[in-house]
């Protein structure tokens, strides 16, 4: 295994939700991302998928919990202080047309992370890299000083791909990054961001609510309900033998593309998730889970091995 | 012979740009039959949803529909007014829109929302209504359908709001569904759930139209198939024959694209370049800028729906007429 | 067939990649601040005329000495309240001063008062408006509270009141309702910045690590020029109705300069006698205010985001 490079203990984010009554969009989560992997993290829409990654990067601060960068602690420090890990930890956005100024190039666009931490000396060496690195990522250069609306969806992204590598970081967070595209862009888009971990061997921690683009592009996933992590493991384990029901549901429910499986076998989840406003006590699981019992009611079911992955269940691998 | 419930013949829709028309539909021609459904497929943009638009004549200016027929059991769509389109919206055609959010009315609830198109379309006793609407409601799978009828759309998960709206559109028993991208906005436990649904909703006398740039879904739901690119159809076929032997240069791009994702190959199969601006369509086939084996005639002239099997037709000078 | 490279020349011949959706309904075509404009005019004549009327006094304002041959100081007793003639277009005063040259100088200090404090208070309010957006917090409370305080207190009321403080001239009319305007440019800016703040590109931004005051330069207040232009037009006509009403009340701009409000005081008394002095000032004072509205409001329905019709 490779060496830890960025590590949250215990985080936890509540978001006011009116009349006094709280959020809970994550609660109580660990997680470590390892250098040069890909972490896919999966859930279904307010899960709190998007909270999590901005909480790693302290784009969001935590209510409670604890985060490490290269073992040093990196929560509870000043803005200021926090200012050099910045450059570390880049992220790149869903949506390919609000992320970009639609007021700038795309020389100003990809310039601005170069400027804003003074990498090239002069505008010309600037202009310079910024070429570079338009030509990293698939976007000619030509286009230098064309506005984003004068791009398809698919190569906005390569732009707002560019702004984030532009700084060498050592992990990008990946929020929903094609999940805006239309399939065929969207395999260009997954294939440039394989090929640019191969050759500057950066992490990235991959949100997304599609299993099979996580399937394709993650090392290790966690898959998360209700702000809280059910399963993580590796890739394989995690889709070839899911210990946690909700995992196995999650899976299941992906329609496949070949009508020669579409008969309706397997048993499909019931209802829909709860309010992460009220959350249920116990197991947040336990509402939707065919399996539940007093155990799964009262008590929450902590992180712990289970066949080749971890899941936080009371009976993993049941069935 | 089956009959069919949608025809659609040669239908050209324009819209007027800085750059003179483009036209998102262009020479469509489709069948709906009786107890089938049948699905368009395409990526964003290439009008797949402006074709089920102009069914519903929902066109909007300063778009219109310039040419081509669209028949419902027979009866000329584009001949009807606007006030007997009202009409028939609703009771004999109805949608089923892709954000379960924006189609209801928030100050309204559910149950009322329902009722109203009852009340608008048939003659059912205001005693009887809130029974049907409950009735129907428990009929699309809303647990506790009494107390769901008093709630407000906000009140409703994503889940139950497209449940709602998919009563809505079969309250009146009609005899045309058009589905626009009925789960896209949905999880996928609750797409599994509608998806199941919706399976059931086609009978022996009423058709089932689903477009989704999803092949998972399409290839769960449909019997027939219409894949679309830059406003034509570029081939049609049954659903197993599409999957199993894609013709069409685009077809196979994008079959290729979503299996090499579900092989988890090493590198993933994609379409290169970008889908052409419809002011700047090449007077040939659309998509012979991206396509490998396009030659100077490609991008000259425009190929016609070849058949190549029985009931397979594909838009590409590549492909020989079935028997030749 | 060089099969490889052809098909490679060809992926490189996709015209303009535009985004597909927006093809489909072109209204929604990103567009040029000049196409805007040339929406504009096609679709709204009367802003394209209130634009051509606002060029006309400009013009006006600035050749005043060669479009006149009188002085607008010049005293002519014999001539006192003559009615409108060939030589005297709108008549004289009671000081026997051709009103047409009083009117185009007094353009040059109505125009004046409108643009220069609506400027002013467009500067001071977009500034104050976007760090009070930005920062949040104290700050926020602060500038937002000052402003409230300032709209709470009838405008003309503030003015007369600062007026009197401070004594008549030129630039005491400027600085008072420079203050008397800020506080609603401050408010529109703010909501836009807050609006601006929760894009994905500032967060993008933030992300990169770009500074506070470097997001707030490039990223909030490029995407504010729009509703600030729109702004500077609609507090051009309320300024220059604020000096009107200053300089009747006396309060504003000090004879023997000329002002329309300062012209419709000296008419009053004269105004069964010889009731072109009062009614061409305010005529003047009329049709420039709704020429400024008009064209704010045709600018506005062209540029301000929140009222695209789609």
């Amino acid at each position: 295994m490779n060496r830890l490079l960025l590590e949250g203990k215990n985080l936890s984010r509540d978001f006011p939700a009116g009349h006094g009554r709280k959020l809970h969009a994550v609660t109580d989560i660990s997680l470590r991302i390892y250098e040069g992997e890909t972490l896919g993290l999966v859930g279904e829409s307010g899960c709190g998928k998007s909270t999590l990654g901005r909480l790693l990067i302290r784009m969001l601060e935590p209510d409670s919990g604890k985060l490490y960068y290269r073992g040093n602690a990196v929560s509870g420090i000043s803005e200021k202080d926090f200012h050099p890990y910045r450059r570390d930890l880049q992220m790149i956005f869903q949506d390919p047309y609000a992320s970009l100024n639609p007021r700038m190039t795309v020389r100003d666009l990809i310039a601005e992370p170069l400027e804003a931490w003074h990498v090239c000396g002069s505008r010309e060496e600037t202009t310079k890299k910024v070429l570079r690195l338009m030509e990293a990522v698939g976007v000619p250069g030509e286009f230098l000083m064309r506005y984003p609306h004068q791009f398809s969806g698919g190569q906005r992204q390569r732009i707002g791909i560019a702004r984030a590598i532009a700084l060498d970081p050592a992990l990008i967070v990946c929020d929903e990054p094609v999940s805006a595209l239309d399939v065929s862009v969207q395999n260009q888009i997954l294939n440039l961001l394989n090929e640019l971990q191969k050759n500057r061997g950066m992490s990235y921690l991959f949100i997304s609510h599609d299993l099979s683009v996580v399937h394709h592009i993650a090392d290790r996933v966690a898959v998360m309900f209700l702000g809280k992590i059910m399963e993580t493991g590796y890739v394989k384990d995690i889709y070839e033998s899911p210990q946690h029901p909700y995992t196995r549901f999650l899976l299941n429910a992906v329609p496949v593309p070949d009508p020669h499986r579409r008969e309706d076998t397997v048993e499909l989840l019931k209802g829909e998730p709860p309010s992460p406003v009220d959350l249920p006590k116990g197991c947040v699981f336990h509402t939707r889970c065919p399996y539940a019992t007093e155990q799964c009611r009262n008590e929450v079911p902590a992180m712990r091995p289970a066949g080749r992955t971890e899941a936080a269940c009371h009976y993993p691998g049941v069935s | 012979m089956e009959h069919n419930i949608l025809e659609i013949d040669h239908l050209h829709v324009v819209f007027p740009s800085s750059k003179g028309e483009t036209s998102p539909v262009n020479d469509v021609s489709l069948r709906v039959p009786a107890g089938k459904t049948v699905g368009i497929v395409g990526e964003s943009g290439c009008g797949k949803s402006m074709t089920a638009r102009a069914v519903m004549g929902l066109i909007h200016a300063p778009g219109r529909i310039t040419e081509g027929e669209i028949r419902l059991c027979g009866r000329d769509l584009r001949k009807l007014s606007e006030k007997e389109y009202c009409s028939l919206r609703g009771s004999e055609v109805s949608m089923i829109f892709q954000e379960p959010m924006t189609s209801l009315n928030p100050v309204m609830k559910a149950g009322h929302q329902v009722e109203e198109v009852l009340r608008l379309h048939t003659d059912i006793p205001e005693s009887e209504l809130k029974q049907r609407v409950i009735d129907i409601f428990r009929a699309v799978g809303i647990t506790e359908p009494e107390k769901r009828y008093n709630c407000y759309p906000h009140e409703l998960s994503g889940g139950l709001r497209q449940r709602v709206i998919i009563a809505m559109a079969m309250i009146c028993r009609p005899r045309l569904m058009i589905a626009d991208e009925p789960t896209t906005a949905l999880d996928v436990t609750v797409q599994a759930q509608i998806l199941r649904l919706m399976k059931d909703l086609v009978s022996d006398d009423t058709g089932l139209l689903v477009i989704s740039h999803d092949l998972g879904v399409i290839a769960k739901l449909c019997d027939y198939v219409y894949v679309m690119y830059a406003g034509r159809i570029v081939e049609e076929s049954d659903i197993f024959t599409l999957f199993d032997d894609p013709q069409h240069p685009y077809t196979k791009g994008l079959m290729d694209a979503v299996g090499s994702l579900r092989r988890d190959a090493e590198v993933l199969s994609t379409i290169p370049g970008v889908v052409p601006s419809l002011a700047h369509l090449p007077a040939g086939c659309s998509f012979c800028l991206r396509c490998e084996n396009g030659s100077d005639r490609c991008e000259k002239e425009l190929p016609g729906l070849i058949q190549t099997g029985p009931g397979h037709k594909v838009r590409c000078h590549l492909m020989k007429e079935a028997g030749q | 067939m060089f099969q490889g490279k052809h098909s490679d020349s060809r992926i490189q011949k996709i015209p303009d990649a535009e985004q597909d959706i927006r093809l489909l309904s072109q209204l929604g075509e990103e567009q040029t601040l000049g196409k805007k404009l040339g929406r504009m005019a096609k679709e709204n004549p009367l802003a394209v005329i209130s634009a051509a009327v606002i060029l006309v006094l400009i013009l006006g304002a600035v050749f005043a000495p060669v479009l006149t041959p009188y002085s607008y100081t010049g005293m002519d007793l014999r001539n006192r309240l003559a009615a409108p003639s060939a030589a005297h277009l709108f008549g004289t005063d009671e000081g026997g001063r051709d009103i047409l040259t009083r009117l185009l100088y007094g353009s040059r200090i109505s125009l004046l008062t409108g643009v220069v404090p609506a400027l002013l208070s467009l500067v001071l309010g977009t500034a104050l408006g976007i760090l009070s957006g930005f920062a949040g917090g104290k700050t926020d409370s602060l500038i937002m509270r000052l402003a409230d305080i300032m709209l709470a207190i009838p405008s003309m009321l503030l003015a007369m009141v600062i007026m009197y403080t401070l004594g008549g001239g030129l630039g005491n009319v400027f600085l008072t309702l420079t203050l008397v305007n800020w506080a609603g440019v401050a408010r529109i800016i703010r909501s836009e910045t807050l609006k601006l703040k929760n894009t994905e590109y500032v967060e993008a931004a933030r992300v990169i690590g770009v500074s506070k005051s470097r997001i707030m330069l490039r990223h909030i207040l490029p995407n504010c020029v729009p509703t600030m232009i729109v702004l500077f037009t609609l507090n051009i006509p309320s300024s220059i109705l604020t000096e009107s009403s200053l300089s009747f009340l006396g309060l504003g701009v000090q004879a023997p300069d000329a002002s329309w409000g300062l012209m419709i005081n000296a008419g009053r008394q004269y105004l069964y006698t010889a009731p072109w002095l009062c009614f061409v000032p305010g005529i003047a004072i009329m049709v420039t205010v709704l020429a400024f509205n008009f064209l704010g409001d045709g600018l506005r329905d062209v540029l301000d985001p929140h009222q695209n019709r789609e």
